[in-house]
């Protein structure tokens, strides 16, 4: 349970942190929370020289409205995002999610930044960033970009964080105020992760029909996805029971099923069928 | 690459303390082997277990997955300063009546993380103590006798805040055990 | 003042540990003391070509490396303590360090010491180690093939026992109407205290005396045995439990760290520190279980069972563990008839050696094992004829009269009534309604579920004649000083060595009672060679009905020299004295009385003793049962499970269990609880899973589940209290029966709730993958 060797530095700002990734020449690693970092350090499965400690750049704490998206700073706690006001008004998905995540140490260390900047294939905040289609805030050397959580998050652990970059905070469209949401998770019993977590979010029109839904998964495989099979089958349909069950049979067709100890690649297919018909049952009907 | 030892200064239980630490130090380290308070536990190597759970400024967290040197400047209240023998903080005196313990090593990191829960949800059911309580394992009480405990603890804790005001709820956090560590 | 045994006080024990006032062995901090860290086996099976530890010690803070090399001829193989008679055991030498070859992942490989536990964790990456892989024996039933990978060369077939007991006439077979067979695997489980092993070494040159702190259920096996394998007298060999965060049987070995540690301590002169991982605990500490039972049932349509024949394949994993040849064979194998009068049975244990981590004794020890396929074979042989699983059990138990009885396999149970626990369960979970509601839920598409476990289990170990004759390297008698001082608070040693069970308030309660003074006065010592004079620890259930009875017995012999010194001071007989909540009284004279605590004094003072006596109040006893204890009683489990994924979720767990008679009623319901927590946890969710290479695939508590607290709805248990006539108290234990009920109560919970589907078996743990795959194949899909 103990890293190898490292030296530590302070940032004060954004700046300062690209500089100092840019002096440790490949061989830093920022730090936040350390929720993501730390265990795996512990495990001498990553060994860095360096660790630039970004907890203390408070522009990167706030949670603002900007026009139809919410700005999530990368330094929001877990906690603090399930319990902010404006998270809860605007994308209450995001809340129940990050209330669900690890358990309430983890929440009150883990941030949302460093949540998605290390990629955990088997994390709860992938399925809301891809359903309230995200984008990634990166301040990098040449000046800020944003990058949509799909094409941010490659594969298990691996982004495409350009170099001497730091994500600085996450941007996710506010879904119509009609749209009810849920977060439905499996957990691992031992590590608490999900092997499925379906984030679903649905709005029907005046006739009741369908006309606002996201769904999509995480856990279940190296990434995750949007079931767009699912939405497409019940846009512009009036659910029924019948309705949803079908449509969540398609819950897997966009995802790559991953194959564990706990559970296999078919039955977390099963899992993905069923809690996502719950969790489209628990909003719609 | 000579890396420097670094000094940690914290407050805790109330009082400053420092010492001079490698980086890579775990803050339950620092806790247990240069301030010398073991009664924050280690059980795991996944921060999975929560046996060292103690406050951060306020919240629950575990403290082998934090470095010493990010408790810089921290307030920091471990077990030692709930209460003490003479006056026990009401986790600590619920726990007691109603055997909320066995081999009491996970304790006072379970007791530290309800701790945690009663300051998001002062009064909670049955189900959210047992799910309050996800990242903390107890081996030996199956559990029971903790969710009694907690629930005693609420009431007290309740009835001292409704009596005396928000202060005390607060203030029992950091109780008379602060003098010590 | 009021009797407090049988009341539920507060522990002793708590405000200390409530406050951060324990003293684990981690806490243990020493003048220039040194961390150790060993460096163990990737490999399940492997040749050593060579070790490299150049690296490592050029490291600055680096003290000392040892390989299995180093310590050839200076420390010598740590023995079993269970040489089980006539099974043709073969017992192969664990050496301290592996030699030439390593036998299982975590075996091992070298010992390093450095100056602090930061630095020594470097110095293991350091080491490089050249291995030549073998191929790997992993499960018992193909380790027994032919051609199979030897673990050690000369034990043909990985045979390390092959044990009997009982016969059946063929006709006694051949007569039977119904025979119900099948196949139960028991799986590996790791006992997982919080508190991981350690130990901590000192050694004084100028006394020569070598002080070992270490995780040890039993302080004086480890002294006995640890003299021998370092070559140093058990007079300068002190070996010390600290406060313990549990052990569940993992913490009764010997294991080689504890003589590395004491023997690296004498050579370096100074004070080492070792401190087990938890991810090194899963391969480094000894599990539990691993058997697989072959059981068949035979018996007549009318539900008379009249005989059993078992089979058991144990997996032993490389070495002989402490307890380990005992579990699968003495402890297991003359259980299997249960709580149930079947008069024939027999019992055939093959122990297998396999590269992986030993399994020893873990919580109920063969006995959770013996009860698991019992209580699951007769629910199958219940369904077979078509009869109520609680009437099967009825008709078949050892029947209230015929206690003492003696059980087909020879066992003397001690007390009993089995209907009594029953009746109570049934009537608290309202069983004829519940199987009502069961059937409706049924006709709904529901699958609920409900599971009977009627147990008994052996436990209290035991009188030491039998312990002879079934090959324990050691007598399991116990041993207890009651110190009066002369203020009359009393001091209590007692061998036993608890970690969690609260023995300081359940023996203060005993006491306070004996001598009529409050909790308060009384001091507990366990746990320490040198207070302590020989003894056998606890493990088993035995502390209270052995350790505790000693207690009663010393405590006893007090008040009976303390009758006599009040006699002599009141001018009266010996006989004629009335000794009543600590008080002396001459009988028929009010008035001519003495307290407990003026005796006290006189006796330490010695002014004015009888003639002849000896001064001090102090007596010491060695309490040696007559027999084991076997407490009983019924748990039921009511399950949900989920069609869809296969989740199955308790509704309700109900105990009724005879434990005999309590001594404090709170602390041996917690033991209840902490038992079923880990019985449930066996049959849902924890399990080891090794591939096929030997690899420990579920090696972190990322993978392995311990149960959490939402896993489990509220515990409605409470007891009957039968007596036990072996031991003075009329106690028996209490600490394994919730494991050793509860397993096949969830598993017969689930059994019964896929019926619909025909299922008969699954192996545990009950995934939720597992289940829907059952339900999936009787859904046809």
């Amino acid at each position: 349970m103990i890293p190898v060797k490292f030296d530590y530095v302070h940032a004060a700002t954004v700046d300062q942190a690209i500089k100092l990734m840019q002096d440790s020449d490949g061989t830093g690693k920022v730090i936040a929370g350390g929720h993501s970092l730390l265990p795996l350090m512990k495990f001498r499965l990553t060994e860095p020289d360096v660790l630039i400690d970004i907890s203390r750049i408070d522009q990167l704490k706030e949670v603002k409205v900007e026009g139809e998206r919410l700005i999530v700073g990368a330094l929001v706690t877990h906690h603090d995002a399930s319990k902010h006001p404006l998270i809860q008004a605007h994308v209450p998905l995001l809340a129940d999610t990050a209330s669900q995540i690890g358990d309430l140490q983890i929440r009150n260390r883990g941030t949302i930044g460093g949540n998605l900047a290390h990629a955990d294939p088997a994390a709860d905040l992938p399925a809301a960033a891809f359903a309230l289609d995200a984008e990634i805030i990166i301040q990098g050397e040449d000046g800020e970009e944003r990058m949509s959580v799909d094409s941010f998050i490659i594969g298990p652990l691996i982004t495409m964080l350009p170099e001497n970059s730091l994500v600085t905070g996450v941007s996710f469209s506010i879904p119509p105020s009609h749209a009810k949401s849920v977060y439905l998770k499996y957990f691992h019993p031992a590590s608490g992760y999900p092997v499925v977590g379906v984030a679903a979010m649905a709005g029907t029109d005046k006739a009741g029909a369908i006309d606002y839904i996201k769904v999509a998964l995480t856990g279940v495989g190296d990434v995750a996805f949007r079931a767009e099979s699912v939405e497409q089958t019940l846009l512009g349909q009036k659910p029924s029971e019948k309705m949803i069950r079908e449509a969540a049979r398609l819950a897997a067709e966009e995802g790559e099923m991953g194959s564990d100890l706990f559970a296999s690649a078919e039955y977390r297919e099963n899992l993905c069928k069923v809690y996502t018909e719950r969790a489209l049952r628990s909003i719609l009907l | 690459m000579a890396i420097e030892n670094r000094k940690v200064t914290v407050t805790v239980n109330g009082q400053e303390r420092s010492a001079e630490v490698e980086p890579r130090k775990l803050l339950v380290h620092y806790l247990r082997d240069d301030l010398g308070l073991t009664g924050t536990h280690i059980g795991c190597d996944t921060s999975q277990c929560g046996a060292c759970t103690i406050m951060v400024n306020g919240a629950a967290v575990k403290s082998c997955t934090m470095l010493a040197v990010q408790a810089d400047k921290s307030e920091l209240t471990t077990v030692e300063g709930l209460g003490t023998i003479d006056h026990l903080h009401p986790m600590q005196q619920s726990f007691w009546e109603e055997h909320g313990l066995q081999c009491g090593y996970c304790t006072p990191g379970v007791m530290m993380a309800m701790i945690g829960l009663l300051q998001e949800n002062p009064n909670p059911s049955e189900e959210e103590i047992r799910e309050g309580m996800e990242g903390v394992i107890c081996r030996c009480t199956g559990y029971q006798f903790i969710v009694s405990a907690v629930q005693k603890a609420a009431k007290i804790m309740a009835e001292a805040a409704a009596k005396d005001g928000e202060a005390v709820a607060a203030s029992q956090l950091v109780g008379e055990g602060t003098h010590r560590g | 003042m009021a009797n407090v045994v049988g009341t539920p006080l507060k522990r002793k024990e708590d405000p200390r540990l409530l406050t951060g006032n324990g003293r684990f062995s981690d806490d243990i901090q020493l003048p220039g003391m040194l961390h150790a860290a060993i460096l163990r086996s990737p490999h399940a099976h492997a040749h050593i070509k060579k070790i490299n530890a150049e690296a490592a010690l050029k490291l600055p803070q680096v003290v000392a490396v040892y390989t299995g090399k180093d310590l050839e001829g200076k420390i010598g193989p740590i023995p079993s303590s269970w040489l089980v008679p006539d099974c043709n055991l073969k017992e192969a030498p664990q050496y301290p360090l592996a030699i030439d070859r390593v036998r299982y992942v975590g075996d091992g490989v070298a010992l390093v010491i450095a100056e602090d536990r930061y630095a020594v964790r470097d110095a293991l990456d350091l080491i490089d180690v050249e291995y030549e892989a073998l191929p790997a024996a992993v499960r018992q039933k193909e380790a027994m093939q032919e051609g199979a990978p030897l673990v050690h060369d000369d034990i043909e077939h990985n045979i390390a026992l092959h044990w009997k007991a009982g016969e059946i006439a063929d006709e006694v077979l051949e007569s039977a109407e119904v025979v119900v067979r099948e196949s139960f695997y028991v799986q590996r489980v790791f006992p997982s205290p919080i508190e991981t092993r350690a130990a901590i070494g000192e050694y004084n040159p100028g006394s020569g005396e070598l002080t070992l702190w270490c995780t040890s259920q039993n302080p004086h096996i480890h002294r006995m045995v640890l003299s021998g394998v370092l070559g140093i007298s058990e007079a300068k060999l002190r070996v010390i439990a600290p406060d313990m965060g549990g052990g569940f049987g993992g913490k009764i070995g010997v294991y080689p760290d504890e003589a590395l540690i004491g023997y690296a301590a004498r050579d370096l002169g100074r004070p080492v520190k070792w401190i087990e991982q938890r991810s090194e605990h899963f391969t480094a500490s000894n599990a539990g279980r691993d058997e697989v039972i072959d059981v068949e049932l035979y018996g007549q349509r009318d539900g008379a069972l009249t005989a059993i024949r078992v089979k058991n394949t144990a997996n032993l994993g490389a070495y002989l563990s402490t307890m380990g040849p005992g579990v699968a064979t003495i402890d297991f194998g003359l259980m299997i008839t249960g709580a149930y009068d079947i008069p024939h049975a027999s019992c055939e244990t093959f122990g297998v050696y396999t590269n992986t981590t030993p399994t020893d004794a873990y919580r109920g020890a063969g006995k959770p094992e013996a009860t698991y396929q019992i209580e699951r074979i007769i629910d199958l042989y219940a369904r077979e004829i078509g009869m109520d699983p609680v009437e099967l059990r009825r008709k078949n138990f050892a029947p209230k009269e015929a206690f003492p009885y003696t059980n087909a396999q020879g066992l003397i149970y001690d007390s009993g009534d089995y209907e009594k626990p029953l009746q109570k369960a049934l009537e608290i979970v309202n069983y004829e309604q519940l199987r009502q509601e069961q059937e409706e839920m049924r006709k709904q598409g529901k699958l609920i579920g409900v599971g009977i476990s009627t147990y008994v289990e052996l436990c209290g170990f035991g009188p030491s004649k039998v312990a002879g004759a079934i090959g324990f390297q050691g007598g399991v008698w116990e041993n207890s000083t009651v110190r009066v001082h002369p203020s009359g608070k009393v001091t209590v040693y007692s061998g036993t060595s608890p970690h969690g069970q609260g023995h300081a308030t359940t023996f203060g309660q005993i006491v306070a009672d004996k001598l009529g003074i409050p909790m308060d006065d009384i001091e507990l010592v366990f746990s320490d060679t040198r207070a302590i004079s020989m003894s056998w620890g606890t493990y088993g259930s035995r502390s209270t009905p052995v350790g505790g009875a000693a207690v009663a017995i010393a405590a006893d012999r007090v008040v009976e020299k303390a009758k006599k010194i009040a006699a002599h001071e009141l001018e009266a007989a010996a006989d004629d004295i009335i000794f009543e909540s600590g008080i002396f009284q001459v009988k028929g004279v009010p008035g001519q009385q003495r307290t407990f605590q003026e005796i006290a004094k006189a006796a330490n003072m010695a002014w004015n003793l009888p003639e002849g006596m000896e001064p001090s109040l102090e007596a010491q006893s060695f309490f040696d049962p007559e027999n084991f204890v076997y407490p009983f009683g019924t748990h039921i489990v009511v399950v949900e499970v989920d069609k869809e994924t296969g989740e199955i979720q308790m509704k309700r767990y109900v105990c009724v269990d005879d434990v005999g008679r309590v001594i404090n009623p709170l602390t041996a319901e917690g033991q209840v609880h902490g038992g079923i927590a880990q019985g449930v946890g066996q049959a849902l969710w924890e399990g080891a899973v090794y591939s096929s290479e030997g690899q420990l695939l579920s090696g972190t508590l990322m993978d392995y589940t311990l149960p959490k607290a939402r896993f489990f709805p509220p515990i409605e248990s409470s007891f009957t209290e039968t007596p036990s006539p072996v031991n003075p108290l009329g106690a028996k234990g209490v600490g394994e029966t919730g494991t050793t009920a509860s397993i096949p109560a969830v598993m017969n919970a689930v059994m019964d709730a896929l019926k619909p589907y025909g299922v008969k078996d699954i192996d545990m743990p009950l995934t939720p993958e597992k289940v829907w795959r059952v339900i999936q194949e009787g859904e046809g899909n």
